[in-house]
């Protein structure tokens, strides 16, 4: 594609994901150097189950990141169009969009189920002398392939055999620079490189196949629906760690500073965390989000493209949850500070005259810092089913985001229907459970590794 | 003990005064009445005058906080916060958008929500623990793996799934029970089993995984360790000295949500059909009926509040060494 015929679009979430995908790495980078910090981890991939989780929440994480760089497309120019002025398209497509190829573009009428190449539904079709009569259409988009259509099971098999391939070249590539750098290891890097293996063998297929077939089908307004359940994945990812960054400044400073400082400061701070928790929180929720919708749509000077709306919209979505998540780690910080402050290495500083921030910093603030870490890891996944939810009450994103509460919410009478739709809540399920799965198996292997309780078993 | 909870009850003014003050920025500040106003009668096809009607009616053409026209204290009194946020103290709940009686409204459908939740809530601890207790019995075996693996696989699966799934293969497949509905009187039973089973199961993958730790710990003690060496069958041991043992943080997790049970389930509500608190919120959050989610959010406070006085009290009542002062 010419560089020249697109135009970035950049979105907040798009600016803070990346934001934060830099500041752990860097983060994680200085932590190299701590050899207790090189321990514990060490201990969380040392295990088969971590290695493999780590990957697979890292392949949903890529595929969010990459679904995180927008660009809008140039229109082609119509007739009597200035030759200067170039409009660009109104849909934002991402890089994931190009690396899937075709898949957003290839809608179909209405419900078509898995790898199948009839519509699902009748409609009415003229036969070859013009009778009218009522059948299945063909799909417009699946096996169009092929010239013989009784070889359909013969091929989709052909396919899925080249799709595998592809994706297990691609994943031999990308294993095969740590594989020479570390040959010697505790690791259990075998079990590493079949998961990629597995995890590329699975992608190429998804891409390869699903550009030929609809491999979970479509839904209702004709859909492709692994399509829609790949770009939910960046939906679920930044709701799991947005929120969570977004309130985790306040929570720390506040923690911190109420369980160092005590006194008026301490009641402050608890004053606001129970009367913030004890609004109920998805009460709290649907007020926030359903004033902040009127206010976008009363503003609607402000957002260029619809997608800005619906990602202003998720932002707001991802503040109000990381409010009502806050007050835990906030009693937890408190707590745990209100111990370390009475230790004689920090009344020693404060003998020796070491300023407050200095104390924080250098005593206080490292020695929380696995609470925050498990914190993290530990909400993340409960915020990912928390979206679905919300997404179903309505106050969760925006309708026109692809996310996996979307895709529930549509389909939700589909199980009752005659014949049963099963496949958009197949594909919302299978993704959204792998996900949150790999993450409550890896947080559980972190705040194991992490708990100082923990400690001298080891 | 008394004093204690007198000063509690006290305690809650100051929060309740926050949770007013959250809710009225919220409602009134972040979007000034006139344009909630027009966002409910439609965005811009609307007139002036419809829309000072509609705020006349409600009884937000006051100021906010201070209202400098009215004489003496009516320049606190006649203003919207007043009348609206602080009238929510005297469960003066107001009208509704459509007219109904919000006090009203509660009152009734608090039944309903209870009649799912009480049964929901008893027989989901009950089952926890049960499930917990023979994981326990069988620690450090591949069964206690096992089971691990099955708990934290149950809890991946997001709520609605099981609902929905629930209601397939119960009510559409089985053809067991109605799929949704309600009847008042003791005919709600088949209208509530399967609500309550989905709401047993859903919740067994978190509970039951959170009671085994809990009883893990206490269960390499050294009480129990006595206990095993004075013969005590592997049962009595978990029955008569792990479980008393463990009552301490089951009741932090427990006796707080008790109270707000009133307020339903949401989500349990909504897919069967229950007229309950729980779908009352949910049709108010899809209508944008901010004078019911107001008023909601306000009881679901004070329930919340009385939870974590009441978890205090049943401290003592638990363990004998707790003192409240």
């Amino acid at each position: 594609m010419d560089i020249d015929s697109i135009k970035p679009v950049i979105l907040w979430t798009d600016i803070l994901i990346w934001l934060l995908v830099i500041s752990l790495s860097t983060f994680l980078f200085t932590l190299r150097k701590n050899p207790e910090s090189r321990a514990q981890w060490r201990q969380v991939f040392s295990s088969r189950l971590g290695m493999v989780t780590f990957i697979v929440i890292m392949s949903y994480i890529v595929l969010a990141l990459i679904d995180s760089l927008h660009f809008r497309k140039v229109l082609p120019p119509t007739a009597g169009q200035d030759a200067n002025t170039v409009y660009y398209s109104n849909t934002v497509n991402s890089v994931l969009d190009v690396l899937l190829g075709e898949m957003s573009e290839r809608k179909e009428r209405s419900y078509s189920a898995p790898f199948s190449l009839k519509s699902f539904t009748k409609e009415n079709m003229n036969d070859a002398e013009g009778v009218l009569y009522r059948g299945y259409p063909d799909l417009h988009h699946a096996g169009s392939h092929l010239t013989d259509k009784t070889q359909h099971k013969s091929d989709l098999l052909l396919q899925s055999l080249i799709g595998i391939a592809k994706g297990l070249i691609a994943g031999l590539l990308l294993c095969l620079p740590f594989r020479l750098a570390s040959k010697q290891s505790e690791l259990p890097l075998f079990t590493g490189v079949v998961t990629v293996l597995i995890v590329c063998a699975i992608l190429g297929w998804m891409i390869h196949v699903g550009n030929l077939y609809h491999v979970l089908g479509t839904d209702r307004a004709g859909n492709d629906t692994l399509y829609d359940s790949i770009k939910g994945i960046r939906t679920g990812v930044l709701i799991g760690t947005l929120s969570t960054l977004i309130m985790m400044p306040i929570a720390i400073i506040l923690g911190i500073c109420s369980g160092y400082f005590k006194g008026w400061v301490d009641d402050g701070v608890q004053y606001i965390y129970i009367t913030l928790s004890s609004i109920p929180g998805i009460l709290l929720i649907a007020a926030a989000i359903l004033q902040f919708q009127v206010f976008i749509n009363l503003n609607p000077g402000f957002f260029e493209v619809g997608l800005e709306k619906a990602d202003a919209r998720f932002l707001g979505l991802c503040f109000i949850l990381g409010i009502t998540s806050w007050a835990g780690l906030c009693r937890l910080l408190r707590a745990e500070t209100l111990k370390i402050s009475q230790l004689p290495y920090v009344q020693a500083a404060h003998a020796f005259g070491v300023s407050h921030i200095r104390i924080i910093r250098q005593h206080i603030l490292p020695n929380v810092m696995h609470i925050i870490l498990i914190t993290f890891v530990l909400d993340f996944s409960g915020l990912v089913l928390a979206e679905a939810v919300l997404s179903y009450i309505g106050v969760g994103v925006d309708s026109t985001m692809p996310s996996w509460g979307n895709m529930i919410n549509l389909a939700r009478s589909e199980l009752s229907q005659e014949p049963v739709v099963w496949w958009n809540l197949l594909g919302a399920f299978f993704f959204m459970f792998t996900l949150v799965l790999a993450a409550n198996l890896f947080s559980d292997l972190v705040s194991e590794a992490f708990n100082p309780k923990n400690r001298q078993e080891r | 003990m008394f004093a204690y909870i007198v000063r509690r009850l006290f305690y809650t003014i100051p929060i309740l005064i926050g949770v007013n003050l959250i809710t009225f920025f919220l409602f009134f500040v972040v979007n000034s009445p006139a344009d909630v106003a027009r966002a409910h009668l439609g965005e811009k096809y609307v007139t002036q005058q419809a829309i000072d009607n509609w705020v006349a009616e409600k009884g937000y053409d006051r100021p906010l906080m201070f209202n400098s026209h009215a004489p003496g204290t009516d320049k606190i009194t006649d203003t919207i916060f007043f009348q609206k946020s602080l009238g929510l103290f005297t469960f003066d709940f107001g009208q509704a958008d459509d007219g109904r009686d919000i006090t009203t409204d509660v009152l009734t459908r608090m039944g309903p929500s209870l009649a799912l939740a009480v049964p929901s809530f008893i027989i989901g601890i009950w089952v926890n623990i049960c499930v917990a207790l023979v994981v326990v019995m069988f620690r450090c075996t591949q069964l206690d793996k096992a089971a691990v693996a099955l708990f934290v696989s149950l809890m991946s699966i997001s709520g609605l799934f099981y609902i929905i799934g629930g209601q397939y293969l119960v009510a559409t497949v089985w053809r067991l029970v109605p799929i949704s509905g309600f009847e008042p009187g003791w005919m709600a039973w088949k209208f509530l089993v399967l609500p309550v089973v989905i709401g047993v199961v859903s919740g067994i993958g978190l509970g039951a995984r959170w009671y085994r730790t809990l009883f893990l710990e206490a269960a390499d003690q050294d009480f129990a360790r006595t206990a095993r060496a004075k013969g005590v069958s592997e049962l009595g041991v978990l029955f008569r000295h792990v479980l008393p043992n463990a009552m301490l943080p089951i009741l932090t997790g427990v006796v707080v949500v008790i109270p707000a049970l009133f307020m339903g389930s949401l989500l349990m509500e909504a897919f069967f059909g229950i007229p309950g608190l729980g779908s009352y919120m949910l049709d108010a959050i899809r209508a944008q009926d901010f004078a019911i989610v107001r008023t909601m959010v306000f009881v679901g406070s004070v329930l919340y509040i009385f939870g974590l006085i009441l978890t205090d009290i049943s401290y003592t009542l638990a363990d004998p060494r707790v003192r409240l002062n």
